[in-house]
């Protein structure tokens, strides 16, 4: 009796873990693809991305730990395999992506754009300026607004520090708002 | 012009970040101030802009099923780590409970005879000097018990069968000597006992088959001695291993 016990206490640790993984990884399944989509820019590349997280993640899932915030670990594994991926390094080629929250290397913002007014009719305006950004400002965007993470949780998945977090979000706000300010001023010419 | 205290404050604000003390302050400016009032109403419409233009795109559902396919594959079953503590609990309550049965109803038995030898049996098993002379040889085991017991017994052949003499101890019933076989048959261990009739005194035995217990238990005397076979093995296993026995004696 003892041995068969023994082998079902095995048996389920074994099946606990892919059990508990797949609740908690695939309901961030659609998510992750869209934010792999805004990295990448490319539908296939965005499955390559979200496939090689999914299969990182799983394998390392014995190395989570419980009581941690899953979603940002999830996260952190996709962001990793997009920047050693090859659009990945030739995007923090040409613009660089501080990993130790240097915002010095980063582009330089209007201090003080004026306040904007937006129309539902700007959303398509908003996606080309969210495009548009450096890879940096858009990813801390979306985490922030579109996955609606705490300045913890977006501390934890882009391994910056806290105040890197509220000065990083300040910069990409402005540069989106200058981006979009621009664009609107365009509309108005062109029409 | 939005004033210069609250400028860097507004996202923090805005995002639900600002310590509770500063985000009272706040909201009390912005009820006054209408250039910051203004300022915020621009920043939650870029907010917002941001969370609807953001949320662009939508995996294929194939590519879903997919993922879903490869994580499933790696293994079978979904036990989640909620029920794997509760379900572990309830095998152990289970367990114990069957224990706790198990003595309980062989106690409460009219047949404590029984009752005493499986207390025996388990307290043998549960030994960590579970024999006090190990051999898988019975020609060893005979002499072994002369002079410790009062009275002698053969043992029976065992080649060409599934058991195993694991060794011998003495053992008591009412303070009468007797012998305590260990056998194996496969994982089982069975232990026989062998008394004299005269030192079960008041404690019957039937000459019978019996089960239900968590143990298998066959019984039968022969020249004034009562025989007892008990385990966990199967009953055809004790059957058989009682008709070696019997043809010895
Ligand atoms: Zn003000």
């Amino acid at each position: 009796m003892t041995a068969a016990w023994f082998t079902l206490v095995c048996v389920s640790e074994e099946s606990l873990l892919s059990g508990s993984f797949e609740q908690l990884a695939m309901p961030h399944f659609e998510r992750l693809y869209n934010f792999a989509c805004w990295l990448t820019h490319d539908r296939q590349e965005a499955e390559d991305l979200v496939q090689e997280t999914y299969a990182k993640a799983l394998k390392g899932f014995s190395s989570f730990q419980q009581g941690t915030n899953f979603r940002a670990w999830i996260y952190k594994i996709l962001r990793n395999a997009f920047l050693t991926s090859r659009t990945g390094l030739k995007v923090t080629a040409t613009v660089p992506l501080d990993l130790e929250g240097d915002e010095e290397n980063l582009p330089k913002i209007r201090e003080t754009p004026e306040s904007i007014l937006l129309q539902r009719s700007d959303r398509e305006l908003v996606q080309k300026a969210l495009e548009q950004l450096p890879v940096a400002y858009r990813e801390v965007l979306l985490l922030c607004e579109v996955e609606e993470m705490s300045y913890q949780e977006i501390s934890a998945t882009l391994s910056i520090p806290m105040g890197t977090v509220m000065s990083r979000l300040s910069r990409a706000r402005r540069a989106l708002r200058t981006s979009v300010q621009t664009a609107q001023v365009q509309k108005m010419q062109g029409a | 012009m939005v004033c210069e205290t609250w400028n860097d404050k507004l996202d923090a604000y805005l995002d639900g970040e600002l310590p509770a003390g500063e985000e009272r302050a706040l909201g009390e400016h912005l009820q006054g101030c209408a250039a910051c009032a203004a300022e915020s109403l621009s920043r939650v419409q870029l907010k917002r802009a941001v969370h609807d233009a953001g949320q662009r795109f939508t995996p294929d559902p194939a590519f879903r099923a997919r993922i879903q396919k490869n994580i499933v594959a790696k293994q079978p079953a979904h036990w989640s780590r909620f029920w794997l503590p509760v379900l572990a609990t309830a095998m152990v309550l289970l367990i114990a409970g069957a224990i706790t049965l198990r003595v309980n109803s062989v106690r409460r038995g009219e047949q404590q005879l029984v009752s005493e030898l499986a207390d025996l049996h388990v307290a043998t098993l549960a030994s960590s000097n579970p024999v006090d002379v190990v051999s898988t040889e019975r020609h060893t085991v005979k002499p072994w018990f002369a002079g410790k017991i009062p009275f002698t017994f053969n043992l029976p052949e065992l080649k060409d069968s599934p058991f195993v003499l694991m060794g011998a101890k003495v053992s008591y019933l009412n303070q009468s000597p007797g012998a305590e076989l260990i056998f194996s048959v496969r994982q089982h261990r069975i232990s026989v006992f062998i008394f004299q009739e005269r030192a079960l005194g008041s404690l019957r035995a039937d000459d019978a088959a019996r089960s239900g217990l968590s143990f298998n238990v066959r019984s039968w005397s022969h020249d004034g001695l009562q025989y007892f076979v008990i385990g966990d093995a199967s009953a055809q296993d004790l059957d058989k291993l009682s008709e070696l026995l019997k043809a010895a004696a």
